[in-house]
C-alpha cells in the first residue's frame, strides 16, 4: 500500500476552462500517482506549451513547464542523468506530434523510461482553435475555414512506427479507466505512450463525443485487458474476431458464434500487427479501443546507458581526470 | 645545388605535410610536433582538411595539409607560410605550393608525379615544376614510393599496406633536415601501434630509411636546421587540440564540482570531436547522448541540468540557430548549462570546415526577449581547457547558461599542453539551496551577493518546485504577468550576469606608451600577438588587449580602450566585436581590420594593415 494520497500530489488552482477535459485528467493523475506511491520529491513532471502543458503547475512534485514541443527531449536528459526519478511527460497533440513530433518518435525508438501523456483534443487550444495534426481531414477551424486538405496522424500508428513498446488509450472523463492505464504505463519500463481523449469545450467541443460519457463508452468503446476475450456492447453482446487480414465485429450467439470464438487480447505480443488494428478501430463500424493496447518489455535506454558506464568502468583502468591525463603521450621538459 | 652541408640555427620553422586525404599527413605531422615538443620547442599545429571527404584519389579537392610550427621561443600560430613543404603527390604540390615561403624547401614523391597524377592535378605539361615556376634547386625530388617498397619488400606486407608507410619516409627525411632524435618517434609508434607490433616495426623501418636518405644525399639539401629551445617551462606535457582540451575542461570541472557530466549533442563539423572525445570516457561516468537534432541536444541538457548534472551541449553556428529557443529557456529557468559553439564559416551551411568569428552577435543577442548570457571565447587550443573550465564554473555558480566560443582554427589546431592538476584549479561551489531554507524557500529567491537563485535538485524532500518558460513572480515563483514583476525579473537576470567577476583584460607589449593598441578576441590571439611582436621588432610602440571574457566584459575595458591614441579592433567578421565595444564603451571609435575568408589571419597582412594605421 502506498503511503501517499492524491492530496500529496496536488497543488494550486487549475486555470483551465470549466468543463475542460484537462481537469478530469489531472484528478486521475493525482490519484494514480498516489496509488503508484513514488514520493513527490522523486517525481518530475515535464511539459511543453499548450493548455494541457500547464499541468505541472498543479503538481506538488518537481516539474518544468518548458517550451513548445521539447518536453520529450528535456525529459530524456532528466531521466538519463537521474534514472532514480519517475519522469512524466505531458504534451498536447500539437506539442507532442506537430512541433515535437521528432522528439516523440525518437523517445519511443530509444525506449527511454518516460511516461508520455498525450492529451489529444484534436485542436490547438492555447492559440485559440487551429487544426492540429490529429484533426480529421476536412476539419473546419479558424485556420482551415474551408476544411483541412490533409490527413491526420493517429498517435498509435506513429508510436508503433517508431517501434514503441507501450501504447494505451483512455478518455479524460473516465476516471477509473484513466487511473488504471496510468498505473500500467508507470509499471511499464521504457517509453510508454498514453493517449488521453480530451475534450476542449471551447474550440472542439464534442470531438470525442461517442465515448465521452459512461453510456457512450458502453455502446461505442471496448475496454481491452490482456488475456481477456475482446467482448463489448451494452450487454456484452459483441466480440472481435479475425477475418482475413483484418478484424471483424460479430454478435455472440449469432451464426453459431460463442465466446470461445472471440479473440483474446495479447498486449504482450511482440508483433504489433493486431495491436495496431485494435488501435486504429473507429466508429461507427468498430468500437474505439480503450485500455492498454500494447505492453511489451524491451531494454530501456536509460538503463543501457548507465549499465554501459558501469561496464566500461570495470574494463578501463582510468577513473578520474588525473588518470585520464596519463593515457596520453606525455613528455617531460626538464 | 649547395655543395656543402650547412647547419643553420633558426628561431622558428614551419613544416607543412600535404598529400591525399588517405596519405597519413596528420600522423606524420603529429609525430614531428611531438618530437619537437619533447626537446622543449614551442609548437603550434593546424590541420587543413578538404571539405570533400570522398574526393577522388589524387584530385585537387582531395588534398589535406597539416602544418607544424616549432620555435625556440613561444610560437603563437602555425605560421603564415612554411619553410619546408612536403607534397606527396602532384595535386598537393599544385594546391599547397602557395603556402611555401619563396625560398622554402619542397619535398616531392616523384613516383606520384606520373602522367596520370599530373592529369588529375590538372597540369598541362609534363614538367610541373617549370609550369609552376618553381626553382628545381629548392626541390628534394625523391622516389619515395619505390624506396618504401624496397625497404619493406621482405616483410610479406602487400603493396597497399606498404604504400601506407610513405608518410613515414617523408617524416624521416624531415627529421633529418631538422636534426631530430628518431628515438622519440620510434617510441611514439610503438605505443600507438602496441597492438600491431608489425605495423610499428614497418613504420620505424621506413622512418629510418627516410632519415638515411637525407643523410646520404645531403648534397642535394641546402640546409639542416636546428631549433634550440630557449624558453622552457619545466613540466609534463602532452599535445592537445582545442576540441580535446574543451572536452578535458568539462571533465575536470564536473569532477571538481562532484557532478555527473552530461553532453547532449548532434554531430556537426567542426564541433563533433568534442562529442567523440567525451563519448570515450564512460569510465569517468561521462554521459553523452547523440540526439535527434540540435534542439534535442540543448533541451536534453536542460533536463539533465534540472536533474542535477553539469550539462553541456556542443555544436557550431547552424546548431546554435536551432538551440536558441532552448538556450533562452535555460535563461529564464536559471539553470546551469554550457553551450559550446565551435564557429565555422557562415551563413547557413557556409564553409563547414573553415574558421570565422561570425557568431559573436548571435550568441550575445540572437534570442527573443531580454536574454543575458555570459560568453567566453577561448584564445588558443590549450586555452580551450581553461575556457571550458571557467564556463562550467560560471554556469554552476551563477545558475545560468554560458556560451563557450571556440572556432575551427583553434578547435583543430594543437599545441603543447602542460598537464594541469585538479587540486590547483579553482573550486566550484554551486549555490545548492541550504536545508534551513525548507519551508520558506521559493525558486527565485536569490543569493544577495551574486544575485543567483538557489539550486534544488529533484530528490530533495521539501523543495519540490516547478520551473518554466513563462515569467514567474520573483517572490512566489508562480506564473505572473504583472508588468512591474516582469520589469524587475528582466533586471534581476541582467544584474546577475553583470555581477559575475571576470579577470581584467591584460595589456601586452608596450602597455605604458603604445602608439597603437591592437584589440581582438578569441581564437585570433596567436596571430595578433605575432603581429605585435613583429611590429615591436621593427621598433614600433604597440600593445595588445585580447579578450577572452566577452560578457560580462572585464571591468577595465573602457579604461584600456580609452588609454591609447589609436586602437584597432581586428576580427574575422565584419566588425561584430568592434560594434559591441562601441555599444559598451561610450565614445569609443576604433579603427577596424576585418577579414571573413574562412582562413586564419596572415601575420604579414596584419602587420601591413596595422602599420598603415600606425603611420597615419
Ligand atoms: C515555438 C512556438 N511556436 C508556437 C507557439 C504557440 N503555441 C503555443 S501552444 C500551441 C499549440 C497548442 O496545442 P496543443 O499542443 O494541442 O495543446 P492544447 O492547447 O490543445 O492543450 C502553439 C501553436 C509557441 N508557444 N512556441
Ligand atoms: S481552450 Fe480548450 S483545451 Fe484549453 S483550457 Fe479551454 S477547454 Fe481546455
Ligand atoms: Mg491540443
Amino acid at each position: 500500500m502506498s503511503e501517499y494520497t492524491a492530496q500529496d500530489y496536488k497543488k494550486g488552482q487549475p486555470r483551465w476552462c470549466p468543463g475542460c477535459g484537462d481537469h478530469f485528467f489531472l484528478a486521475s493523475l493525482h490519484k494514480a500517482m498516489a496509488e503508484i506511491g513514488v514520493a513527490p520529491e522523486d517525481t518530475a513532471v515535464i511539459s511543453g506549451i499548450g493548455c494541457s502543458s500547464r499541468l505541472p503547475h498543479y503538481m506538488a512534485t518537481y516539474g518544468m513547464n518548458t517550451i513548445h514541443g521539447r518536453a520529450a527531449a528535456i525529459a530524456t536528459g532528466c531521466k538519463v542523468s537521474n534514472p532514480k526519478l519517475a519522469v512524466w511527460q505531458i504534451s498536447g497533440d500539437g506539442d507532442g506530434l506537430a512541433i515535437g513530433g521528432n522528439h516523440f518518435i525518437h523517445a519511443n525508438r530509444r525506449n527511454i523510461d518516460l511516461n508520455m501523456i498525450l492529451l489529444n483534443n484534436r485542436i490547438y487550444g492555447l492559440t485559440k482553435g487551429q487544426y492540429s495534426p490529429t484533426s480529421p481531414r476536412g476539419f473546419v477551424s479558424k485556420s482551415s475555414p474551408y476544411g483541412t486538405v490533409e490527413d491526420p496522424f493517429r498517435p498509435a500508428e506513429l508510436c508503433f512506427g517508431a517501434r514503441g513498446h507501450f501504447f494505451a488509450r483512455c478518455v479524460a472523463s473516465d476516471a477509473k479507466g484513466t487511473v488504471e492505464v496510468l498505473k500500467q504505463a508507470y509499471a511499464h519500463k521504457g517509453a510508454s505512450v498514453t493517449e488521453v481523449l480530451q475534450n476542449c469545450v471551447i474550440f472542439n467541443d464534442g470531438t470525442h463525443e461517442s465515448v465521452y460519457t459512461n453510456e457512450g463508452r458502453r455502446k461505442n468503446a471496448i475496454y481491452l485487458e490482456h488475456g481477456k476475450p475482446m467482448i463489448f456492447g451494452e450487454n456484452n453482446e459483441f466480440g472481435l474476431v479475425q477475418e482475413g487480414f483484418g478484424l471483424k465485429v460479430v454478435r455472440i450467439g449469432e451464426n453459431g458464434i460463442t465466446e470461445k470464438d472471440i479473440l483474446v487480447h495479447d498486449a504482450h505480443c511482440e508483433d504489433n500487427t493486431l495491436q495496431l488494428k485494435l488501435a486504429m478501430m473507429e466508429g461507427p463500424d468498430f468500437p474505439i479501443a480503450l485500455g492498454v493496447i500494447r505492453d511489451v518489455p524491451a531494454p530501456t535506454y536509460d538503463e543501457a546507458v548507465n549499465s554501459q558506464i558501469e561496464e566500461i568502468k570495470a574494463k578501463k583502468p582510468y577513473h578520474n581526470f588525473a588518470e585520464l591525463l596519463e593515457t596520453n603521450d606525455i613528455w617531460e621538459v626538464k | 645545388m649547395a655543395e656543402k652541408l650547412e647547419v643553420k640555427e633558426l628561431d622558428q620553422v614551419a613544416v607543412r605535410f600535404s598529400g591525399d586525404s588517405g596519405d597519413g599527413m596528420q600522423l606524420a605531422g603529429n609525430i614531428f610536433s611531438t618530437i619537437s615538443a619533447t626537446v622543449g620547442n614551442s609548437i603550434s599545429t593546424f590541420p587543413d582538411y578538404p571539405a570533400d571527404i570522398r574526393a577522388p584519389q589524387g584530385s585537387l579537392t582531395g588534398v589535406s595539409g597539416f602544418q607544424v610550427h616549432i620555435g625556440a621561443e613561444t610560437v603563437y600560430t602555425p605560421g603564415d607560410q612554411c619553410d619546408v613543404l612536403v607534397a606527396m603527390n602532384a595535386a598537393a604540390l599544385k594546391t599547397q605550393y602557395k603556402y611555401a615561403k619563396p625560398n622554402g624547401a619542397i619535398i616531392i614523391d616523384t613516383d606520384s608525379f606520373k602522367e596520370k597524377d599530373l592529369e588529375k592535378a590538372q597540369f598541362k605539361t609534363s614538367d610541373p615544376l617549370k609550369e609552376m615556376g618553381i626553382d628545381p634547386d629548392r626541390v628534394i625530388a625523391c622516389p619515395i614510393s619505390q624506396m618504401v617498397k624496397d625497404c619493406l619488400k621482405d616483410t610479406g606486407m602487400d603493396t597497399k599496406a606498404i604504400l601506407k608507410c610513405r608518410n613515414m619516409f617523408a617524416l624521416g627525411l624531415v627529421c633529418y633536415l631538422f636534426d631530430r632524435d628518431l628515438d622519440i618517434a620510434f617510441n611514439f609508434l610503438k605505443e600507438k601501434f602496441s597492438k600491431k607490433p608489425g605495423v610499428a616495426e614497418a613504420n620505424i623501418k621506413v622512418i629510418q630509411a627516410g632519415y638515411d636518405y637525407g643523410a646520404n644525399t645531403h648534397s642535394s639539401v641546402a640546409n639542416v636546421y636546428r631549433i634550440e629551445s630557449k624558453t622552457k617551462v619545466p613540466g609534463r606535457y602532452m599535445d592537445i587540440t582545442g576540441n580535446k582540451a574543451t572536452a578535458y575542461g568539462l571533465i575536470a570541472a564536473a569532477e571538481k564540482a562532484g557532478l555527473r557530466l552530461y553532453l547532449g549533442s548532434y554531430p556537426i563539423t567542426p564541433a563533433t570531436d568534442i562529442l567523440h572525445e567525451l563519448s570515450k570516457h564512460k569510465s569517468l561516468g561521462v554521459t553523452t547522448v547523440q540526439c535527434e537534432d540540435e534542439i534535442a541536444g540543448c533541451a536534453s541538457a536542460i533536463g539533465a541540468s534540472f536533474a542535477g548534472a553539469l550539462a553541456c551541449t556542443s555544436t557550431s553556428g547552424p546548431g546554435i540557430c536551432l538551440k536558441s529557443e532552448a538556450m533562452n529557456l535555460a535563461v529564464i529557468l536559471e539553470l546551469p548549462l554550457v553551450v559550446i559553439d565551435v564557429q565555422r564559416g557562415g551563413p547557413a551551411t557556409g564553409l563547414p570546415t573553415k574558421s570565422e568569428q561570425t557568431d559573436l552577435l548571435q550568441v550575445l543577442y540572437g534570442r527573443n526577449g531580454e536574454s543575458p548570457m555570459p560568453v567566453i571565447a577561448a584564445t588558443s587550443p590549450t586555452d580551450c581547457f581553461d575556457a571550458a573550465y571557467q564556463a562550467s564554473k560560471i554556469a554552476l555558480e551563477h545558475m545560468t547558461p554560458v556560451v563557450l566560443m571556440t572556432d575551427a582554427y583553434i578547435a583543430n589546431g594543437s599545441a603543447a599542453f602542460k598537464l594541469p592538476e585538479l587540486d590547483k584549479l579553482d573550486a566550484i561551489n554551486p549555490p545548492y539551496v541550504p536545508e534551513e531554507m525548507k519551508g520558506t524557500w521559493t525558486p527565485y529567491k536569490r543569493d544577495e551577493k551574486t544575485g543567483s537563485r538557489y539550486w534544488a535538485v529533484p530528490g530533495r524532500k521539501g523543495f519540490a518546485h516547478i520551473l518554466g518558460g513563462l515569467e514567474k513572480d520573483n517572490a512566489t515563483g508562480a506564473i505572473s504577468t504583472n508588468p512591474e514583476n516582469h520589469d524587475l525579473m528582466c533586471r534581476l537576470r541582467a544584474q546577475k550576469i553583470e555581477k559575475i567577476q571576470v579577470p581584467d583584460v591584460e595589456v601586452l607589449g608596450d602597455k605604458d606608451d603604445a602608439e597603437l593598441l591592437i584589440v581582438g578576441f578569441g581564437g585570433t590571439y596567436g596571430h595578433l600577438h605575432a603581429a605585435m611582436d613583429e611590429m615591436r621588432a621593427q621598433g614600433k610602440k604597440v600593445a595588445l588587449a585580447h579578450f577572452k571574457f566577452i560578457n560580462p566584459l572585464p571591468k577595465n575595458t573602457a579604461e584600456v580602450m580609452k588609454k591609447y591614441k589609436k586602437v584597432i579592433v581586428a576580427e574575422q567578421n565584419l566588425g561584430q566585436f568592434a560594434g559591441y565595444l562601441r555599444m559598451k564603451v561610450d565614445g569609443f571609435v576604433p579603427y577596424q581590420f576585418n577579414q571573413v575568408k574562412g582562413q586564419p589571419f596572415v601575420v604579414k597582412e596584419l602587420v601591413e594593415a596595422f602599420n598603415n594605421v600606425y603611420n597615419k
